[in-house]
Order: C-alpha cells, then structure tokens, then sequence
C-alpha cells in the first residue's frame, strides 16, 4: 500500500509476554493517534513453539491485515528464521543479537539489547517487553509522556516499584540510540482520535450477552470459544449472571435450555466439535421452543483439527444441525460492532420466537482486535417476550402450545402465573402432554416448523453491500471476512475495476430474496472462504440458483491477508 | 389426605402392574404432606417410561432428552430458586446416558431431589440390559448374561459427597413417600434410588424378589446415616438383603449458598431493560 501505514510482527515463544507488549503497545499507539489492528497466532501449547502478534498501524482506519511485515521484533532467536519470510523487503527484524548469541553481521537487524537494558533498568528480564514497547514507539516518534501514562495505568495494581521499574525500562528503550547505524523512522500522521474501544470479537459478543440480559452462561473451555466464558465470568457478580462451568457440552446445552424454560435468557459457547456434541440438545430447544443462543468460535476442522487457529468450516453444520425440521436463527458476525449488536439481536430472536439461535464466529475475529467507537447503547432495548410478572396474575387455562395465529405461543414463566406450565421433547398436544396423534403432530409442526419459518424469513438482517450496483464482479463472503474483503475489493474498485462486495451477517434462514434483488442474476459472483468445501458457493446455490463462478478458499488455518485476497481476486477478474 | 390435587388427567401409558404406579402415587401423598403449591414445584424427566411420570402430575413440567434431567433441574434451580425441584428419571436415563450429569450434579449439590426408577432392566426400549441389573441376567442383547460389575449408584454417590443418599421400594409406599418428603426438607442434591419392578421385562428382580430381601434400615438402632463407612458397608448389601431408608445423611452448604445465589434475588426476577453496560464498556475505552 503506501507509507500511510506500518505492520510490526512480534514473535516467541509462547509465555514470553507477547501478549503483554501487545496490550501496552496498543493502548500507546492507540493514545499516539493510530488506528490500529491486531491479530494473534498462537500454537495449541502453554509454553515454548511459536507465537506472534501482528499489529497494522494507520493514520486510517483499518481493520484486516497485511501479508508481509515492516518490522518484526524477534523475542527469541528462532523467531528470526520462522518469519523473515513474511518480512517486506526494505523491512528490519529488532533483535538482542548479543542474547540469541548472533555474531554475523546481518544487514536488516537492528541489535537492541533488550536483556541488558531490562536487567539495568529493572533488574528482571521480564522487563523486556516495556523496553521493547519504548523502543518501537520510539521509531514511531510518539510522545514519551503516552508512555508513561499507559504503562502507570497498565501496572497500577503492582504498585509504585512495578510502575517505576517498568517507566524506566520504557525509557531505556525509548532513548536506546547506539546502533551503530541509522536509526529507523516511520512518520506515519498521527489524528486527534476520540476514546475508541480495544476489544476482540470475543469480547464483544460476551458485552453483547450481558447488554442483552443473558442471565445464565455455561460452557464448558474449547478454544477459541473460552475467552466468551471468562468474560462474562469476570462481569457476572455486578449483573448477577449465574456462569457454571459445565462438566461437556450435552450438560452445557441441556442447562442453557433449563435455565431459559425457567425464565432467563441462557446461553453457551463452544467450537465446531462441542457444537457436534449439542446437536440433540439444540434440536431439544427446537422441539420444546425454547429460546437459547449458543456461540460457536470455529476453528478448523475435522475433529480436533487446528485448536488455535482460524477457519469458516461449520456453515454447513451449524445451519443443520440439530435431527428433524425446526427452525434456527445463524448470524455470522464479520466486524467488532456486528459481534456485539448481532449477539443483542439472537437474544432478541431467540426469545421472541422461541428458536435456538447460533452467533458463527471464529478464532480471527474472536482474536482481533480495532479501534471501534464506543457502541450506540440507545439501540439496546431488550424488550422481553414473555408473560410478565404482572400479566402472570390474571393469565388462566395455560396451554404452553396454544394454536395461535402467527404459531408462536405466549412463554410463561414457571411459578409466576397460578397454573403449570408442560413442556415435552415428545411430540406433544397444546397442553404440553405426550401424542402419538397424526393429526396433532401434523398441526405441531405448522405451527412450530413452517410457520415460524415464515415469520423468520421476515427477519433477516440484511446483507452488507459495498458499490454492488455498477460492479460486474461481486465478492461474496461472511462472518470474518467482512473487512479483509471489503478493503480487497475497494483497492481493486479504485484501480479501476468494477468490482464490489457483499457480506452476510445472517446465513440462516438464507437472505435468498435481498440476494436476487442485489445480484439481479446479472452478476459474476465469487465467493471467499476459510473452508475447503466452498460451502458459502454450495449453500447459495441450493437457496438462490445462483452458481458462483469461482470460490477463493483458504484452509490453511490462518486468515486471509488482504495482499494474498487481492493476487487472488485479480488471477479471477 | 387427598392427593386428588397433584393427580392431572393425562392417561397413564404404564403397563399394568408396573411399579411406576406406586411411585407416582408415593409423589403424589408426599407433594400433598409437603403442602407446596403446585405452580412452585418443577418436576424434571428424561426419557423412559420414569420420564412419564410427571406428565400425571398437576405440577410445572419439563420432559427433555434421555439423560439429560439433571442439567435442565439444576440450571432451573439456579436462575429460579422459589422452584421445588424434583427429578423422575430411570436407571438407563440416570446412571447410564446421564452418568456424566450424575457425577457432577452431586457435586455440585443443587437443591433438588432425584427420585430414579431403578427397575434394573430397559422397559421402554423392550428388555435390554441397564447399568444396575445383576450380573448373569439374559436378555436378547446380552445373551449369555450380563457380565459387567452392577453399578451401584448410591456407593458412588456417598463417595462423590452426596448429603442424602437414600433407598426405597414401591411396595412399601408410606414408606417411600417420608423418604421423598424428607429428600425434599435436605437443602441440597437428593438421591432416592427406587426399587420399582418391570412387569414386562424383568424376570428376575420381581415384587417377590424384591420383598424376600428388602428390610427398614431404622429399624437396626445402631445403624448412623452420619457414619460414611457405615454406609458403605450397608451398600455392599445386594443378593440376600437389602436395606432401604435414609442410608446417608450429611448436611453441607448447598450451591446456592456456597455462590450466594441464596442471598440475592434469582436472576429470573431481575429487570433486563437498563442494564447498565456503558460502565463495563469503560474499562475497554482507550
């Protein structure tokens, strides 16, 4: 792209504190005037292998990221043989040549000896990272002072030796200059930014349940769905959430079901093969129409897979799953604001139609990380759709399964009106009790398949359309692909092709109408996926007819880099 | 006393002469003694002919997957605590799909009392064998007799930390509707294991096998539900007696009282309008 932006990898050894030069880092470069985005790639291990964090640094805002690196800060020495590969040919690799016991004379390392300059200042290795953190800023030219303040803000609860130890060691790298050559300098224009959110996708769904009024969450630990659990974990006493680990993921599902049919808004987390496990429980919430919403955090697959990295692989399972016909809501978050707004909106699907509602994510937005401005919370209503408190003392005949117009029947809250209340993973008559009736069954499933199935497809939140209108080719793509397509497609559009995006943030019940109406059937339609089965291709068309002339796929467990898209969008077009 | 007013008009599909009968009737008298208004009570089943059970019970009623009782009573428990929770599940749905769910609820200890069918055999799905029938029994799967060790779910469940561990028999009603009440009154996981025999597929453990054995464990005075060893020792008791009565018994903080979910107000009660996340959403700004 152009010298507007600058992208830093910084590689290690899992345990070797990336993470915390990354949160510091961000709050510094954030604070500096920077938009920023971050991503993680990590191994399935607690300690040794190799991790990084990427960091996309502009003066506009970005949100995918880039193939190659400008910089890479090498935490150990292998790091600097893993990813010089993906290092930009004018690009420098900061390392402690005099630690990693690197004697030859290599042209695009620039020797910072962070162990020394951590053991001096703070008298601990593990000062390493804040004297990397001033030593980047450096390069970027940022006020020292942000430092300072972020890092007193970040070490508050260690005390005033931490905070100093670690300002000094800031400091040491900030003012490092012996380098026996020219010290790198990236200008890149910093704006005079409002407060901006730093979280990840993760955490923005579990905000999203608690705005939402989830009062119950359960999971049982599967990466990359785990951070949701400790999330809301952390906030659960101050909205009192009841959060239960569960002992697997049938307990799971079964307790989002009991806690929802008990009054709550109730939900689960888990990735592609604990989802496998909730199948019956999610066709249990179908068949007693229950409302419960259950995130699912891909990764790849089969079976154990990639534990820790990215893919789009369970479209095809997560719109199915679940024995027998009953209707479920999927949306497909791609961007922070959509994780959040779309987990507030299932909940509100979930209860007002009682249907199993799955928010598809997955470990690249789960782990990614923009500034988002801070979200619109007049939006947020949580209109319930239930026999209130008050309505509970006058409600009288109470059949769970009414015969009602729209086929949904009013929920009832157990112990708040006078009567009992059945309900049955038999089929079942209005009452709730067990049949065998062909013609209960048949009116049963009317009301509770194809009826709501209507009623669902008048709720489909709509696909997000970028320059489609004049396009001739339309890249097709959802969940985490949102931005890494969008910003692709609007680089390629100002080259001077007519191109354009589409992105779907609901893939079940399938937008097929808004899609007709935005294809026309004039448009050449590629899809772009993290699967090998083109599922994206397959699922429109069984729903439109339309046939994708091509589909992008990636499977290699990471997610696409928006230079990668581009070559691959252009060898297409 | 009139057990009229738990009785619902739902036609029972048990097998004439099934031990269910006398179990539903136990629920009933005992619901009846316990005087709680039938809109306060949740009963919770899996699948089974046990799993009817509450269906022929004028009480709030979840009849879910085979299994998967006891996560839907505990979460229900949890968010709704003014709920009296009772589970009615089977030997199969209990300690066989649902072991994993048995294991933990009883260490979690929610308050509520799960009353299993142990007919030692599976009657709904015609005559298979069940994780407590005895070693040697024959069936059209097992054909040269079961050769897996018995389970023994309340050994397992005085080991796992349960505080009331009981056994009763269908026969001896009055008997068995006190052990119910009294698994209710325990403040914390409850376990009554029921002997109930199938009429249909259970040729060797039949009301007269059963009655031939069966003795009132308080009728020994020093017998202590308090003493663990104790009661391990009964609960090796199985061929030539078997105890029933209240075998174990231990008060120990519930899960509502251990997370203090006992002194706030249940999370079903709680307004969901003004939640007020703009203050959460602070940490996040930068």
């Amino acid at each position: 792209m152009d010298a507007d932006e600058l992208t830093i990898r910084i590689a290690g050894e899992a345990g070797q504190g990336m993470q915390t030069i990354g949160t510091a880092l961000s709050a510094i470069l954030k604070k500096g005037g920077y938009y920023l985005f971050t991503n993680k790639d990590y191994m399935s291990r607690i300690r040794g292998g190799n991790n990084f964090m990427q960091m996309r640094i502009s003066c506009r805002p970005v949100d995918a990221l880039r193939g190659r690196c400008d910089l890479m800060m090498a935490l150990n020495r292998e790091s600097i043989n893993i990813h010089k590969g993906s290092l930009d040919k004018k690009g420098y690799i900061i390392a402690d040549k005099g630690k990693f016991g690197i004697k030859e004379d290599t042209h695009n390392i620039i020797d910072v000896p962070l162990h020394k300059l951590a053991l001096k200042t703070g008298g601990d290795e593990i000062y390493v990272n804040s004297v990397a953190c001033g030593f980047i800023a450096s390069l970027l030219h940022i006020d020292f002072s942000i430092i300072d303040a972020t890092l007193t803000q970040i070490f508050a609860k260690k005390g005033k030796e931490v905070i100093e130890n670690n300002r000094k060691a800031a400091a040491s790298g900030y003012e490092y200059d012996d380098l026996h050559r020219e010290k790198p300098s990236y200008k890149i224009r910093p704006s005079d930014l409002p407060e901006h959110l730093l979280i990840d996708g993760n955490q923005a769904i579990a905000l999203g349940a608690i705005a939402a009024g989830c009062k119950f969450y359960t999971a049982y630990p599967m990466t990359p769905s785990t951070s949701i659990l400790n999330t809301v974990a952390h906030h659960a006493d101050r909205f009192n959430i009841v959060v239960e680990q569960a002992e697997d993921e049938i307990a799971a599902i079964n307790m989002a079901v009991g806690a929802s049919f008990a009054g709550v808004r109730a939900m689960t987390g888990t990735s592609g093969g604990g989802l496998a496990l909730m199948g019956e429980g999610v066709s249990l919430a179908g068949m007693t129409e229950t409302g419960v919403v259950i995130a699912d955090s891909q990764r790849p697959g089969p079976a154990t897979g990639l534990p820790t990295r990215t893919e789009q692989g369970d479209l095809n399972f997560a719109i199915h799953l679940g024995h027998g016909d009953f209707v479920k809501a999927v949306y497909s978050p791609g961007t922070i604001e959509e994780a959040f707004y779309l987990t507030i909106k299932a909940f509100t699907i979930a209860e007002r139609y009682q249907i199993p509602v799955i928010i598809l994510t997955d470990q690249h937005l789960a782990d990614s990380v923009y500034n988002v401005k801070c979200f619109d919370l007049s939006k947020v209503l949580n209109k319930r759709f239930l026999i209130s408190k008050k309505d509970a003392e006058c409600t009288k005949n109470y059949m769970r399964y009414a015969l009602t117009e729209n086929g949904i029947s009013p929920k009832a809250v157990p112990s708040w009106i006078k009567d009992v209340i059945y309900a049955d993973s038999d089929e079942h008559t209005e009452e709730g009790h067990i049949t065998e009736s062909s013609r209960v069954r048949v009116s049963m499933m009317r009301k509770r398949y194809c009826k709501r199935l209507d009623l669902l497809r008048n709720e489909i939140t709509a696909p997000a359309a970028d320059n489609v209108e004049d396009a001739d080719v339309v890249c097709l793509g959802f969940g985490s692909t949102r931005n890494v397509i969008k910003e692709a497609c609007a680089v390629l559009k100002a080259e001077g092709n007519k191109i354009g995006a589409v992105h779907l943030p609901q893939v079940w019940p399938f937008p097929a109408r808004q899609l007709q109406n935005l294809f026309n059937g004039k448009k050449r339609i590629i899809t772009i996926e993290n699967n090998a089965g083109a599922q994206l291709a397959g699922l429109l068309r069984r729903e439109t007819g339309f046939a994708a002339e091509s589909s992008i796929l990636s499977y290699d467990g990471r997610p696409f880099s928006v230079d990668s898209l581009m070559d691959s969008i252009k060898e297409r077009i | 006393m009139d057990a009229h007013r738990f009785r619902s008009s739902d036609p029972i599909a048990w097998c004439p002469g099934c031990g269910n009968f006398g179990l539903l009737k136990a629920v009933q008298k005992a619901l009846e003694k316990l005087d709680i208004s039938s809109n306060k009570i949740l009963l919770v089943s899996g699948i089974g002919q046990a799993a009817k059970l509450p269906h022929y019970v004028i009480a709030n009623c979840f009849n879910g997957l085979h299994g998967r009782a006891l996560p839907v009573a505990a979460a229900a428990k949890m968010v709704n605590k003014e709920l009296t929770v009772l589970v009615t599940t089977g030997d199969g749905d209990c300690y066989g799909e649902g072991g994993n769910h048995f294991v933990h609820n009883i260490r979690r200890n929610v308050d509520i009392t799960v009353i299993v069918h142990n007919n030692q055999i599976y009657g709904l799905t015609k005559g298979q064998a069940s994780p407590t029938s005895d070693p040697g029994v024959v069936t059209k799967v097992q054909t040269h007799g079961v050769i897996l060790e018995r389970f023994n779910p309340l050994e397992l469940a005085v080991s796992l930390g349960a505080g009331f561990v009981a056994r009763g028999f269908v026969s001896k009603n009055d008997h068995l509707t006190d052990l119910i009440v009294e698994g209710v009154k325990h403040n914390g996981f409850s376990l009554i294991d029921v002997l109930q025999p199938c009429v249909s597929f259970n040729r060797k453990n039949t009301y007269k096998w059963y009655s031939e054995r069966v003795y009132d464990i308080s009728e020994d005075d020093s017998y202590d539900p308090c003493d663990k060893i104790a009661a391990y020792v009964k609960l090796e008791e199985w061929e030539d007696k078997i105890p029933i009565g209240i075998i174990y018994k231990k008060d120990k903080a519930s899960y509502h009282e251990k997370s203090g979910l006992d002194k706030r107000i249940a999370p079903v009660e709680e307004e969901i309008d003004a939640i007020d996340i703009k203050s959460v959403l602070q940490d996040y700004l930068v």
